[in-house]
């Protein structure tokens, strides 16, 4: 197991326990925050393969989509604070499992 | 003055035109209707007469002129006119009878209501016997001749409302129409052996020598001749139309017309016309005299009828009491005596008697048709007399009438042409039967017309009606006198002593010896008729009717015979037992069939598409229809299986991606992309 | 270099491991600001310089913030509501869910023969490159991440007060 895979799997148990705070939380921030440390996750993933790719390829690519990634985030984030507000004018509280209007 | 044969049809198509105009005449335009009429008529004489005198300059030939009606791929059928004195002479004495008694109608129906109508009818009638007289063909002959019995038709029952006159007509028509069948058949099998219907066509027509040879020698089933077989089934036609025996109960029921029509028709002209047609296809009826070995020949069958009609009419007239069925039964017998003339071999002694017979029996009738009109349409002989006073142009007319029928002899033209009849009957080979019958006849004839005389003429009067007659206006009472003249003079050119009327119509001159051989069976008619002349007088003449229940004084002297007369033995009544019940049944069985074969098919028919309708739309619903609705239930169901999955959770969502990655990613690797 | 690998993988995974399981908001909020700031002292290390600034000021600075605003914003009770029985099945199997993509993103990893070497790292990226690969080649994607920025800020203005009724608190 060289670096790049140690990189690797820790960015993969990241995203799997940001994957699990999704899942398991019934509070919509919580949710939101384990979106979050997935994103980060992948984050990652992308500056390690940066940080070991051969040289020679477009030394910028990760750096760049990385900050595109965390300039997205942050507009993610705005949306859901709004969401979160609307969600608790809703229905008093901000439990995901009772926003089942969608319900087919 | 001369006229070809291609002009002769002018002569049928003047009254024709005079019938179109009386038909699209209103009712009120009498004299327009009448005096298109009449003034057709005079041309039809007109033409007639110079037709005569281009027949009269070769009396051996007969003129044609025949022209191509259609073809049908090879075949083709064709008509033509025919000028010969018997043509001529015949064309002249309907249209100059007939011009009469359109005159005496002016007078007649002047109080009918429908008096355009009755003159349209009487073109059409002319127009169809003129158009019988001058065809070439036995089809156009076949063709006028019903248009003879369709005018015949309208005629009788011209005043239709009165249901007698109805029933009348349609006796007239389907009567004669049975005789026509016979007619029609003998054309065709005529049509079917020879190719054509033409008389005489060059060398080619039906009556000229070649195809009589043809006729005569074909045989049939029972030994007789072709021409024999053709001959008799034409004569059933002319049974028909000119009332022989068995086919004579239409005409005295058709004296339910008025009386012109009577005149007209029923006595001058269209029952003349089976007379006619026998004369005028006698070389096919005579085809067959040579052949020795048939078993019939055809003018024995015609002598034979023609005799039993003759001594039939003249019985049954005796016990008549009203005036026209005397006359009507008197017409009967006369036209048995021209059949018997046919039949035993002189055409030319039937055609004179023929046309003297038109003569006095127009008179006769015009002269009772003067009577009843006077009398307010009183009929009854038992209820008239002592009209003789009273009117005495008709008395004077009718009795010379009544002597020319009769035959009182030399003055009048009925004698010369029965003596012609009689001598033709005498030198018969076959039979002397005949000559007995018309001996007999010519008794009864004068025995009734004596009876029928003194009755309405003489004596008191013994009804209103009677004592209030008076003579009738000169439109009515000089046509009268005209044919009283011809009824005279047309006997001068028929005796022996020149034997004008004879030479012309046959072609060849005849001598004098072959109609008049001495004169042993003159004086024997002679003598008969005065017995006849006297027994009636003395039962009838000389002890007048006192009134008009009186019975007859026959009746006393043999009331069963005489019974049996009044009833005119019964034909009527026989046929409606037989043929009248046979029609009701098959009329029965007819509508029997109708109502549940045919009736029963159809409804069959009917109810089978019924049935499919019902079954398309049972299948329709129950199949179709249900199919399509399970199949959008099952699909609303898979519908509702697929939202189950919408939890509206997004736990649930999220959830499921993970595991969808798993899975995906588990494929990948076992499948060895990874 | 492995060890401060490590420790900043340690501090990275603890911190993240702790702020899932807290049951008060304010105490997963300040874990994860740990856990981003690790991630933070990765980007160092991995020698993107540029990107562990952005890191740290875009997630440390502002969404942290955020976090905190919401959290903040929708606080009714002090009490905590009880763990529903479907809310504990719903952890077990979020963690079974969890175990198995990580088991299959470990065994895809590992299974993976990665070329690298790491005794020669990548150059760094200098700032003057990153400026001119940003305004270059890739200016159309800065464009539209302008965009989107604005789009989302005022979609969340729009969102957070277009209820008409004035249900519930204002904010």
């Amino acid at each position: 197991m060289n670096l790049l895979q140690a990189c690797l799997l820790v960015s993969s148990a990241l995203f799997c326990i940001g994957l699990v705070t999704a899942l398991s939380r019934s509070n919509t921030i919580l949710v939101l925050l384990g979106i979050e440390i997935m994103l980060n996750a992948a984050n990652l993933n992308f500056i390690a393969f940066w940080r070991f790719s051969p040289a020679g390829t477009a030394p910028a690519t990760g750096v760049i989509f990385v900050l595109f990634s965390i300039a997205v985030a942050a507009a993610e984030a705005a949306v859901w604070l709004a969401l979160v507000i609307a969600l608790y004018r809703h229905q008093q509280n901000i439990r995901l499992q009772e926003a089942t209007r969608l319900k087919g | 003055m001369n006229l070809s044969a291609s002009s002769l049809w002018l002569i049928p198509a003047l009254p024709l035109l005079a019938a179109a105009i009386g038909a699209l005449t209103p009712r009120g335009g009498r004299s327009l209707a009448s005096g298109a009429a009449i003034i057709a008529m005079v041309g039809a004489l007109g033409l007639s007469v110079a037709a005569l005198g281009t027949a009269l300059a070769q009396p051996a030939v007969h003129l044609t002129d025949n022209f191509t009606w259609f073809s049908i791929g090879t075949d083709a059928v064709r008509l033509g006119w025919l000028l010969d004195p018997l043509t001529a002479f015949m064309a002249v004495m309907v249209s100059f009878v007939g011009l009469l008694i359109f005159i005496f109608s002016l007078g007649y129906m002047k109080e009918d209501a429908n008096f355009t109508r009755f003159f349209c009818f009487l073109s059409l009638f002319a127009a169809a016997m003129l158009g019988v007289l001058v065809a070439n063909s036995l089809l156009l002959v076949f063709v006028c001749w019903e248009l003879v019995g369709l005018a015949s038709y309208l005629l009788i029952g011209f005043w239709f409302h009165k249901p007698s006159a109805a029933a009348a007509a349609k006796k007239a028509f389907i009567t004669t129409r049975i005789g026509d069948l016979g007619l029609l058949l003998g054309m065709l099998w005529l049509y079917h052996v020879r190719g054509t219907l033409l008389f005489y066509d060059g060398g080619n027509g039906v009556l000229e020598p070649s195809s009589l040879a043809l006729l005569s020698h074909g045989k049939i089933a029972g030994g007789i001749a072709l021409s024999t077989a053709i001959g008799l089934l034409i004569f059933c036609g002319a049974i028909g139309k000119s009332g022989q025996f068995p086919l004579h109960v239409w005409l005295p029921d058709a004296m339910e017309g008025p009386t012109p029509v009577s005149a007209l028709i029923h006595a001058a002209t269209m029952v003349a016309a089976g007379v006619f047609l026998i004369a005028r296809v006698y070389p096919l009826m005579l085809a067959d005299q040579h052949l020795a070995n048939v078993s019939v020949h055809a003018l024995t069958v015609v002598a034979g009828i023609g005799a039993i009609t003759a001594l039939l009419g003249a019985a049954i007239a005796v016990g008549q009491n009203d005036i026209k069925r005397v006359l009507a039964f008197s017409t009967v017998s006369q036209l048995g005596y021209m059949m018997l003339a046919l039949g035993v071999g002189s055409w030319v002694a039937a055609i004179f008697h023929l046309l003297t017979h038109a003569f006095f029996k127009a008179l006769l009738f015009l002269g009772a048709g003067s009577v009843i009109h006077a009398a307010h349409h009183e009929q009854d002989m038992r209820r008239l007399g002592g009209l003789g006073k009273r009117m005495k142009v008709t008395f004077a007319t009718f009795a010379v009438g009544m002597m020319a029928l009769a035959g009182v002899p030399f003055l009048f033209s009925g004698f010369w042409s029965k003596e012609g009849i009689l001598h033709a009957a005498h030198a018969w080979p076959v039979s002397q039967l005949p000559l007995v019958a018309g001996l007999i006849a010519v008794v009864l004839t004068a025995f009734y017309m004596t009876r029928l005389v003194a009755e309405v003429f003489l004596g008191s009067p013994r009804s209103d009606a009677a004592s209030h007659a008076h003579e009738n206006s000169p439109v009515m009472t000089v046509p009268l006198v005209i044919l009283a003249i011809g009824a005279v003079l047309l006997g001068l050119i028929g005796t022996p002593a020149w034997p004008w009327l004879q030479s012309n119509l046959g072609g060849v001159v005849v001598p004098a010896e072959s109609i008049f051989e001495g004169p042993g069976l003159m004086v024997l008619s002679i003598v008969l008729v005065c017995l006849g002349l006297g027994v009636g007088w003395a039962l009838y003449g000389w002890r007048k009717r006192r009134d008009a229940f009186a019975p007859d004084p026959l009746a006393a002297a043999m009331p069963g015979v005489f019974a049996a007369l009044a009833a005119k033995l019964g034909f009527d009544e026989f046929y409606a037992l037989t043929f009248g019940r046979l029609n009701q049944l098959l009329a029965v069985v007819a509508d029997g069939l109708d109502r549940w074969v045919w009736g029963g098919i159809v409804s069959g028919v009917a109810w089978m598409g019924e049935a499919l309708g019902t079954f398309d739309r049972e299948m329709d619903e129950s199949g179709l229809n249900s199919g399509f609705d399970a199949a959008s239930e099952k699909l609303r169901g898979v519908g509702n299986a697929y939202s189950r999955a919408q939890t509206g959770e997004a736990h649930g969502y999220l959830r499921t991606l993970a595991v969808a990655f798993v899975v995906l990613a588990l494929l990948l690797l076992l499948g060895g992309v990874l | 270099m492995n060890l401060s690998f490590a420790l900043i993988a340690f501090l990275i995974l603890a911190s993240a491991v702790l702020a899932a399981t807290r049951r008060d908001l304010i105490h997963s909020a300040l874990l994860l600001v740990g856990n981003w700031l690790g991630v933070a002292f990765f980007y160092l290390w991995a020698g993107a310089e540029f990107v562990a600034f952005a890191q740290a000021l875009v997630y440390v600075g502002a969404i942290s913030m955020v976090v905190l605003f919401a959290v903040l914003l929708t606080r009714r009770t002090r009490t905590e509501l009880p763990l529903l029985v479907a809310t504990r099945d719903r952890v077990v199997s979020a963690v079974l869910g969890g175990l198995a993509v990580f088991g299959v993103l470990a065994v895809a990893v590992l299974r993976t023969p990665l070329d690298i070497n790491p005794a020669k790292p990548a150059a760094s990226v200098s700032m003057l490159s990153l400026g001119q690969q940003l305004m270059g080649p890739h200016a159309a994607a800065v464009l539209i991440v302008g965009v989107l920025l604005t789009v989302s800020l005022l979609g969340a203005v729009v969102l957070a007060s277009s209820d008409a009724d004035g249900k519930g608190e204002a904010p």
